[in-house]
């Protein structure tokens, strides 16, 4: 009997796809499992305890590093969405050019140069700044979070923006529309779920990064991330754990909203 | 009279587009004038390519011309954007607002004028009686069919009273019996409005039927406008005459010319009158048009001889396909009647008659 080609009948695919799940998931569930340990170690069980998560919302530095990410992380992602609108209008509502290319690269540099080359350039810079300025609040972090942020809030805009009907802003303008009326009433509802999805992806990318906020952040400047590196350099106890399965749902949480806003179609 | 002189409601002066630069350049229109009257079907017909459309976006205000002046009602329109135009659009797509109602696309325009209120609601529910959408005024347009979606298509461009609308092959996404349907729709639309209708499509048949007055484009140019009838019965060149219908070219030699008719002599040695293109120049041998209806198959002799080679049924009518004694292919359409058959057969010798006022000589 001729069946037709699966890959799944392959010989070795259950296996191969077996470890890659295990690889992926394994480190993550023991992680979760000792959140809830008793004992204030993460490698041997104590019992069933829900203390380190009591702990962990009682210790004001981690309420302050977590208000901090969110804080940084909200204003990051807004500026970074606005800027990824405008730089995806600008690049697909023109007809093709020579450059091009070259500007789309522009905007998403961050994705192509190496993290730690970034951070160590923002803290040189920064570091002339706060001597020029005197100033050294948060709109170092912000600004920082917002340049890596904006080539993941520019992808999925872009995309939404490239499958929209030019047709559409066409017919508004032909209908008396001028240019920002056509904006308004035309292309930025329809590319509403554009750009909530590029928010949400920009907020989890500024929420999860450690390296560049590493460098470029001041004293009692931490963030949830950097917060959580600092105590592991000090000795681990479970509290990390309980943490990191609360940032872990979260994330998830928010990647979920994400990919059910992006398929969302009209 | 649709050939009477009118105002006129749009005009198109020694209009040129070009794209592209250096070498590449390409013209899309090619020195275009064309002058629409007020109240009139007009439609730009052509194969793809031929400039139509790129006519209709110029006039729209899609494109700007590289050269000349487009007129409506006598002002020069062609530097302003497409929404401080009096012009309003049907797009071949549709182009519908899909997070709209149906009532909020046709009222859209009215709201970019700023139009009260309760002056856009009247309009809209006497747009939506026009089109007969009444009942899905509420509905989303992805919730609608297709026939249903060009008439509002149709509302939305109208709503604003335009003084010209433009029509961009509104009805080839429809099928068969809706296109025939949305035809006679849209010649009755455009009798009750009184508006310009510009229409652009490559369809011959959908020409002939709707239009009081059709510009016939190939490559860039104008090659004839007229009325349907002129177009059809006296074609000004080759491409007119192959586009519109089917057509029997025959070479002639011109013997003589004078009150727009001439003489011309067959290669089987009759001669017979034909009128004349505008725009011919005297020249020795001229091609000349006969529709496949004008002419009449006989027994005996006629204007020209040959043999039938091939015989189609078309209800209708027959066509009976003949190859002259001179080489020349030539058709003869011929009524059908319930009780008898075309009464030739393949293989046979006949004569073919060209009626006095059956054949035009082309300009080319």
């Amino acid at each position: 009997m001729a069946s037709s080609f699966s890959i799944r009948h392959q010989s070795g695919f259950t296996a191969i796809a077996a470890t890659c799940f295990v690889v992926l998931y394994l480190p993550i569930v023991v992680l979760v499992v000792y959140a809830f340990n008793a004992a204030t170690s993460t490698s041997e069980w104590g019992g069933f305890s829900l203390k380190w998560f009591q702990s962990a919302w009682q210790n004001t530095q981690v309420i302050d590093a977590t208000l901090r990410s969110f804080q940084i992380g909200a204003t990051a992602a807004i500026l970074a969405t606005v800027f990824a609108t405008m730089a995806a209008l600008a690049t697909t509502r023109t007809p093709p050019y020579p450059g091009l290319t070259f500007k789309y690269a522009a905007i998403n540099q961050p994705l192509m140069v190496p993290e730690i080359v970034t951070g160590v350039a923002l803290l040189i810079f920064f570091s002339r700044i706060k001597i020029f300025t005197g100033y050294s609040g948060l709109g170092y972090l912000i600004a920082a979070h917002t340049a890596f942020c904006i080539p993941f809030a520019y992808l999925p805009i872009r995309a939404r923006l490239e499958n929209m009907d030019l047709m559409l802003e066409r017919a508004a303008a032909d209908l008396y529309a001028t240019p920002w009326q056509t904006f308004r009433r035309i292309t930025l509802p329809l590319l509403w779920p554009g750009i909530l999805a590029g928010l949400m992806l920009a907020f989890v990318i500024s929420l999860d990064d450690v390296v560049i906020t590493e460098f470029v952040k001041s004293g009692g400047q931490d963030t949830l991330p950097t917060y959580m590196l600092g105590q592991i350099r000090r000795g681990i106890t479970p509290e990390i754990n309980a943490i990191s399965t609360v940032f872990l749902l979260l994330s998830v949480a928010i990647v979920t909203l994400f990919f059910f806003i992006s398929r969302k179609r009209d | 009279m649709p050939d009477q002189p009118g105002k006129s409601a749009i005009e198109v002066r020694g209009v040129r587009k070009v794209f592209g630069i250096g070498d590449a350049q390409v013209a899309a229109l090619d020195t275009v004038s064309v002058s629409i009257r007020e109240n009139e079907f007009f439609t730009l017909l052509g194969p793809s390519g031929c400039g139509k459309t790129t006519l209709l976006r110029l006039i729209a205000g899609f494109d700007f011309p590289s050269e000349g002046e487009i007129l409506l009602h006598g002002q020069d329109i062609a530097p302003l954007p497409p929404f401080k135009r009096p012009v309003n659009t049907v797009f071949q797509s549709y182009a519908l607002f899909p997070h709209m109602t149906v009532a909020e696309n046709i009222g859209f325009g009215l709201e970019m004028l700023g139009k009260p209120k309760t002056e856009i609601k009247a309009r809209v529910a006497e747009m939506l009686k026009l089109v007969k959408m009444e009942a899905l005024s509420a509905r989303r347009t992805s919730q609608i069919s297709g026939g249903q979606q060009q008439r509002v298509a149709l509302a939305r461009a109208l709503a604003p009273q335009p003084k010209v609308l433009l029509l961009d092959e509104p009805l080839s996404a429809l099928d068969y019996k809706l296109r025939k349907e949305m035809q006679i729709e849209l010649k009755r639309l455009q009798h009750q409005t009184g508006i310009t209708f510009i229409f652009v499509t490559h369809d011959q048949e959908e020409a002939l039927t709707m239009s009081d007055r059709i510009a016939v484009m190939s490559a860039g140019k104008i090659l004839q406008i007229g009325t349907p009838w002129d177009i059809y019965d006296k074609p000004a060149e080759r491409f007119v005459a192959d586009f519109i219908g089917e057509t029997n070219f025959l070479t002639a030699a011109i013997t003589g010319i004078g009150n727009g008719k001439a003489r011309a002599t067959l290669k089987s040695g009759a001669t017979i009158d034909a009128t004349v293109a505008e725009g011919f120049q005297p020249k020795a041998n001229a091609t000349l048009v006969v529709r496949p209806e004008h002419a009449k198959l006989t027994g005996g002799k006629g204007d020209l001889s040959g043999t039938v080679e091939n015989i189609v049924y078309f209800g209708t009518d027959t066509h009976i396909h003949v190859q002259l004694d001179s080489g020349e292919p030539f058709t003869v359409r011929q009524q059908n009647t319930r009780s008898a058959g075309c009464g030739f057969e393949r293989g046979d010798k006949v004569g073919v008659s060209i009626g006095n006022d059956a054949a035009q000589v082309l300009r080319d």
